[in-house]
């Protein structure tokens, strides 16, 4: 096992860069913070419209929300990589297909956090807000979302540790993060599959796990 | 239009296979993810350390690690550790839904079992000795007392889990199992139909998936937990 880290271990983390697009974990991570803050507005948005009085904008983001989570993200990944070009006209690599179609299906789910930290904020909040004045949007952007927001960081870092497991699907359509480079380093060797597959493995416990416990340390200071 | 895609038998007959692989292998994943979720919740609340920690350590590894990895790891990885024998069963048997199947039910069953625990958790204390002062043995107790209230706790997010399981199952298609996703996407290969093929797709994906959304939301408020007043 060692051997195979110390012949193929670079290429894990980077893939063929600098000679080649840079690969590996590294664009593992690439693609997921670019998710993340791609789809950070997007979220607001619908988690905004989803508490909205008006009942069309809200319909319209729930159908939007649940629209999206009834569809397995393989197939969301799909719409954006044969359906994408045809509506655009243009092609994309595939690493932008998959970050849209992450940004899209992302957007869903952090918008249901956004949704349920505003929800979550006392009612005397907005209240306060109201009395010194201040209109709905003043109120939303100057009162709600900030302390929304912040409360929701610790909910956003799981959100991305969902987000960089999911960017392992990216193997379908070719893109070269981790994944894919033990796939390729697996048919290379051809004859010590588990030993790929249980690096690869780790590597992604690994870092789930350490984003997860500082997710946690997170929870803990802003809750207490 | 869809229509016209639909009447070409050799694309039904994909479609109608790939429905019936994605039907069967989320049944059977729920059900085996099920059984091993209460195998697993169970290790978790042993008397012996060395079972809890093994038992942990099952759940940590499958829920840091993304499922296409998992599924590698059994399709590539430890069905190479098999002996001759039994791999060459595999291959005749449909190896890659069958590998499929087991990576999928582990999967579920790490989220279901930490939904289990927390069911578990939810339930007065004076549940289990009020059940041993009437004296049901322990087996009683965790059947007929402990697990229906604990999956009444848990009722919404095993909901979620079922829904996550239904989506889940379109990894298969990554080692070659042909379910309903794998279907569209060979008859796109093959027709370039791209929005009519994904269109029928999307609508029978989103029919299931709301579906389990409806039954969660029906079962929560016919089982809701009444809380004291």
């Amino acid at each position: 096992m060692l051997d195979i880290l110390r012949d193929y271990g670079l290429q894990l983390l980077i893939g063929q860069y600098p000679a080649g697009p840079l690969g590996g974990l590294a664009l593992t991570l690439v693609l997921s913070v670019s998710v993340l803050v791609l789809a950070f507005p997007l979220a607001v948005v619908v988690g905004v419209a989803r508490g909205s009085r008006r009942p069309a904008i809200a319909a319209a983001a729930a159908l939007y929300a649940n629209a999206i989570r009834g569809l397995p993200l393989l197939l969301v990944v799909f719409w954006s990589y044969y359906a994408l070009p045809l509506l655009v006209g243009a092609s994309f690599s595939a690493e932008r297909v998959m970050v849209s179609a992450l940004v899209i299906y992302e957007s869903a789910y952090l918008g249901e956090i956004v949704r349920a930290g505003i929800a979550a904020l006392p009612a005397g909040q907005a209240e306060a807000a109201h009395s010194l004045g201040l209109g709905r949007w003043a109120t939303l952007r100057k009162v709600l979302l900030p302390q929304a927001l912040y409360n929701m960081i610790p909910s956003f870092l799981s959100q991305f540790i969902v987000v960089l497991k999911n960017t392992s699907v990216a193997y379908v359509i070719g893109v070269n993060e981790v994944t894919n480079q033990a796939y390729q380093i697996n048919s290379q060797l051809l004859s010590r599959p588990f030993e790929v597959f249980a690096i690869l493995a780790a590597i992604y416990f690994a870092l789930a796990k350490l984003l997860s416990l500082g997710a946690a340390r997170l929870d803990r200071r802003i809750a207490g | 239009m869809a229509g016209s895609l639909l009447a070409a038998p050799d694309h039904r007959a994909l479609l109608s296979g790939g429905l019936w692989l994605t039907g069967l292998l989320f049944v059977m994943s729920w059900l085996l993810a099920v059984l091993l979720a209460c195998g697993i919740a169970g290790l978790r609340g042993s008397r012996f350390a060395v079972l809890r920690a093994v038992a942990g350590v099952v759940v940590d590894y499958h829920r840091n690690v993304p499922g296409v990895v998992q599924i590698f790891v059994w399709y590539f990885g430890i069905s190479a550790l098999l002996p001759s024998g039994m791999q060459r069963w595999i291959n005749r048997h449909d190896g890659e839904l069958l590998l499929a199947w087991i990576a999928l039910a582990l999967y579920a069953a790490a989220y279901i079992s930490e939904d289990l625990r927390s069911g578990f958790r939810a339930i007065a204390p004076g549940q289990g000795e009020a059940a041993a002062a009437l004296g049901l043995t322990p087996w009683q107790t965790a059947l007929k007392v402990l697990l229906p209230q604990a999956v009444r706790a848990a009722l919404p997010a095993l909901v979620n889990q079922t829904l996550a399981l239904f989506k889940a199952t379109t990894l298969a298609l990554t080692i070659g199992v042909v379910d309903l996703l794998g279907a569209a996407v060979q008859i796109e290969n093959q027709t370039f139909r791209t929005f009519e093929v994904f269109g029928i797709v999307s609508v029978a994906y989103l029919a299931g998936s709301w579906v389990i959304m409806a039954g969660g939301y029906w079962l929560n408020r016919r089982f809701a937990v009444v809380t004291a007043r």
